[in-house]
């Protein structure tokens, strides 16, 4: 059993005076991939955007209860929630690559953390760009613009980017869902090479995705945790009926 | 970092508050300037007052701007009656029947209009216009007339581009249902589109009208500027001289209480031009809430 | 209805009268425009673009008009430029919904409403004289950065609010901070739209004479400092035009100041169509 990366104990949210999630209590082991599985508006997103704290951005939004990363509450008084999002890093649901080359991409986050010299910056953009198998499509027209990439090809670069910024922790909503099966298919190998380096948290309405490379999943209804466990179990003997209609499609 | 931060957002926010600052200022430095005279004749005579006397070689001077609020509104409303029909024949023929390449060359010749310096139409105003209507219609030819027409040109690229904004935003089912009863294409303009358009077009005619009254080099250059009311009052060939004129001429001798008196003229301006605004203003809201 | 005239027969006509309006709107244009041209373009010579004006512009140039109208323009741009988009920026990324944002978007709104001639009188109380600036260069430059300010801060806004959010959230998942993700991400994605409104605020600033009068001055002295006065081009040829010193004079002038505008508005349509595309370089 590997060690508790991140932990959330009793966890509320509420947007305005509607609540989103409801004592959300769940540990995502270390180097392991969880999926966070559940129906269009369950919570799933809300839930993996408190671990980076990319709800501060949304006014009116209040959280209760704990969440650990590395046994500290990241939303204690002494967390720069700056600070925090270098080491847990998030791939959105739409390739959102900047307008900028390639290189910029994947250089944006180690220039914004003071990074300057040319050659480390080099170092760091080749390995993620090879870290997210992508080295072999663009590695020599870094200086091309970003947007001219198919989107499947986006979608790696921003992973790459997130790896260079050397992240323990990878989230993913949803990254799949505005690809073709092949650009899905790439994804998921490199989800389950990264998982030896980092610990991944993926939300998915693929069922199959997330029962191909995820160990452990947790099923959302209404901001509620319906259910969590090894991946095997919940896809094969769930203890919920709920989850067992969702999980079989007769989810209605 | 952290302080960083801050300080940059106390930045940006000092120039944020720029404008209201300005726009403070404007109003303390205009009641600064002009209250004096405001006070000592009082607003009503100010305002109202028939005689702009401002330097008299004998007995006191007079202050009384009533004959060049007169004008203001006259060359406004003036220019209105020319460019609103016209600008709203445009709009129509924008939004409803011009071919592409029709539109898009009516389109770069508001575009270009908009860009013509206002000093330019007045001298265009003043070398053409001027003389037309002196040989044509009588009189000396700096005129409301000419001010109204000069007025226009500018008014009317305004007028077209809210119009035709109006004009577009009439949900298309109201123009389908009218034509698939039947009626014809300038009957469903008529009763369908133009109706339900009707406020934005107000408020584009109201907009033009402060905007045509705070306008001044073109007038000025047009309009005679003489201080009195026409007489019969609707001589259009009879000059006047509008507010904003009255500041220009003067301001570059006078002093003492002229100077503060020309002040005074720039709130009464500044106060008819801001309620034209809020009015402009309130029509487009209305629109907005009628609106699903 | 009783109309003696068909439907069909209306329709003809009022659309006959649709393309009479358009057409009369569009040959008005042109006439002005061509008169301009046909009657400046004689005038034009090196010349008259390089020499100063003699006998109060009757004879000679309009090069310290040209000059003046620079100056007027690079002051309006500097202090213009930083403001604006930096009240841009605070309302478009950082202000919350409030009393204090209602007041400064109002602030702006009233700013662009105030007529040309009150903000030249302001100038002249607040910069020429409060100040003590005088009929400079400093004064005209700031009177005409009033005139403007509103609309640069309106364009950049609206650029800045078209960036796509999902690229703020991918700055901010890096970990950058809030002025890094503007400065760095937003801003440059914006520049493309913010430029053509600053180029465009400009066309319209260069035009300017009600704002100038009393805050610039008139002098057709070459200037040699901030402080001097200057007379730009379209309030000499307001007075070249309406004290009769020279028609001719006038022409030309009307003419250089048309293609200075002409210019600038290209200018910003290429820049318009050249960005179509975004992409920034860092
Ligand atoms: N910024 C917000 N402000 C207010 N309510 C929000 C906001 N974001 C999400 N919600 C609400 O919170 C609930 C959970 O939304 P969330 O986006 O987490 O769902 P989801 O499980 O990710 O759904 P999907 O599978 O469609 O992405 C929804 O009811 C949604 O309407
Ligand atoms: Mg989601």
């Amino acid at each position: 059993m590997s060690e508790i990366e991140i932990e959330s104990r009793n966890l509320d949210l509420w947007y305005g005076s509607a609540q989103a999630l409801k004592e959300i209590t769940m540990a995502m082991p270390e180097k392991k991939v969880t999926a966070i599985i559940g129906p269009s508006g369950c919570g799933k997103s809300t839930f993996i955007r408190c671990i980076n704290r990319m709800n501060d951005l949304v006014k009116d939004c209040r959280i209760t209860g704990e969440l650990l990363f590395e046994g500290t509450n990241i939303y204690g008084n002494s967390v720069d929630a700056v600070e925090l999002r270098k080491k847990i890093g998030m791939v959105f649901q739409k390739p959102n690559p900047f307008p900028m080359s390639i290189y910029d991409n994947v250089a944006y986050g180690p220039r914004v953390h003071g990074l300057r010299n040319r050659e480390e910056l080099d170092r760091i953009v080749e390995e993620s760009l090879k870290a997210s198998a992508l080295w072999n499509e663009v590695g020599d027209i870094l200086d091309r613009s970003a947007i001219d990439l198919s989107g499947g090809q986006q979608q790696r670069l921003c992973i790459a980017r997130t790896l260079a910024v050397k992240p323990k922790v990878i989230l993913f909503d949803e990254p799949c869902s505005a690809l073709d099966p092949i650009s899905t298919a790439k994804i998921e190998d490199l989800i389950n090479t990264l998982k030896h380096d980092y610990t991944i948290v993926i939300v998915t309405h693929n069922m199959q995705q997330a029962a191909r490379v995820s160990d452990h999943t947790a099923f959302f209804l209404l901001g509620e945790l319906v259910e969590f466990g090894k991946t095997k179990q919940i896809f094969e003997l769930p203890e919920k009926k709920s989850t067992e209609d969702y999980i079989t499609g007769r989810f209605g | 970092m952290k302080t960083n931060e801050r300080i940059i957002e106390l930045l940006l926010f000092l120039s944020a508050a720029t404008a209201v600052t300005i726009v403070a200022l404007i109003i303390i430095f205009l009641l600064k300037e002009g209250l004096p005279v405001l006070v000592k004749v009082g607003i009503i005579d100010f305002c109202l007052g028939m005689k702009w006397n401002p330097i008299a070689i004998a007995g006191e001077p007079s202050y009384g701007i009533f004959p060049m609020i007169v004008a203001s509104f006259y060359v406004a409303i003036g220019s209105l009656i020319i460019a609103v029909p016209l600008g709203l024949a445009c709009a129509v023929f924008l939004a409803e029947i011009a071919p592409s390449w029709a539109r898009s060359i009516l389109k770069h010749a508001i575009e270009l209009l908009v860009g013509i310096p206002s000093v330019i139409l007045g001298f265009v105003g003043l070398v053409l216009l001027v003389p037309f209507i002196r040989d044509h219609f009588g009189g000396w030819g700096f005129s409301i007339l000419a001010g109204s027409i000069i007025l226009a040109i500018m008014a009317l690229p305004r007028i077209i581009s809210i119009s035709d904004d109006a004009i577009r935003s009439v949900p298309r089912e109201y123009k389908e249902a009218s034509l698939a009863l039947g009626a014809t294409h300038w009957h469903t303009i008529r009763k369908v589109i133009l109706p339900s358009a009707r406020s934005g077009i107000v408020a584009a005619v109201i907009l033009a009208m402060a905007t045509s009254i705070g306008e001044t080099m073109a007038v000025l250059m047009v309009v005679g500027n003489t201080p009195i009311l026409p007489t019969p009052i609707y001589d259009i060939l009879d000059p006047v001289r509008p507010m904003t004129s009255n500041i220009v001429l003067e301001m570059s001798y006078a002093t003492g209480d002229h100077a503060s008196a020309l002040f005074a003229t720039g709130i009464v301006l500044f106060i008819v031009v801001a309620v034209l605004n809020v009015i402009s203003h309130r029509a487009l809201k209305s629109k907005m809430g009628t609106r699903r | 209805m009783t109309s003696l005239i068909s439907p069909a027969t209306s329709d003809r006509a009022a659309k006959v009268m649709l393309w009479v309006s358009a057409s009369i709107s569009i040959l008005t244009l042109l006439f002005i425009l061509g008169y301009i041209v046909v009657q400046g373009l004689p005038v034009l010579t090196l010349s008259f673009l390089l020499e100063s004006p003699r006998l109060s512009g009757a004879e000679g140039g309009i090069l310290p008009a040209i000059v003046g109208t620079f100056c007027l323009m690079l002051v309006t741009l500097l202090s213009a430029v930083p403001i604006g988009i930096g009240a841009a920026i605070y309302l478009a990324e950082y202000a919350h919904e409030g009393a204090v944002t209602r007041i400064i978007s109002f602030g702006v709104e009233c700013l662009a409403g105030i007529p040309s001639i009150v903000i030249g009188l302001f100038g002249y109380a607040f910069l020429a004289i409060y100040l003590g600036f005088g009929f400079s260069i400093l004064s005209g430059g700031l009177a005409l950065m009033f005139m403007i300010l509103p609309w640069i801060v309106r364009v950049s806004e609206e650029s800045l609010k078209a960036v796509p959010s999902g690229l703020r959230e991918a700055s901010f998942a890096l970990g950058a901070t809030k002025w890094q993700t503007v400065s760095r991400v937003v801003l440059p994605t914006a520049i493309p739209g913010i430029t053509t409104g600053v180029i465009l605020g400009i066309g319209k600033a260069i035009g300017e004479t009600a704002v100038i009068m009393f805050t610039a001055g008139s002098s057709l002295l070459m200037p040699t400092s901030l402080f001097d006065p200057v007379r730009a081009l379209p309030y000499h040829l307001y007075i070249l035009a309406s004290e009769g010193i020279s028609d001719k004079m006038a022409y030309g002038s009307s003419v250089v100041l048309l293609v200075m505008v002409l210019v600038i508005n290209l200018a910003a349509v290429a820049i318009q169509r050249h960005y179509g595309r975004h992409h920034v370089r860092n």
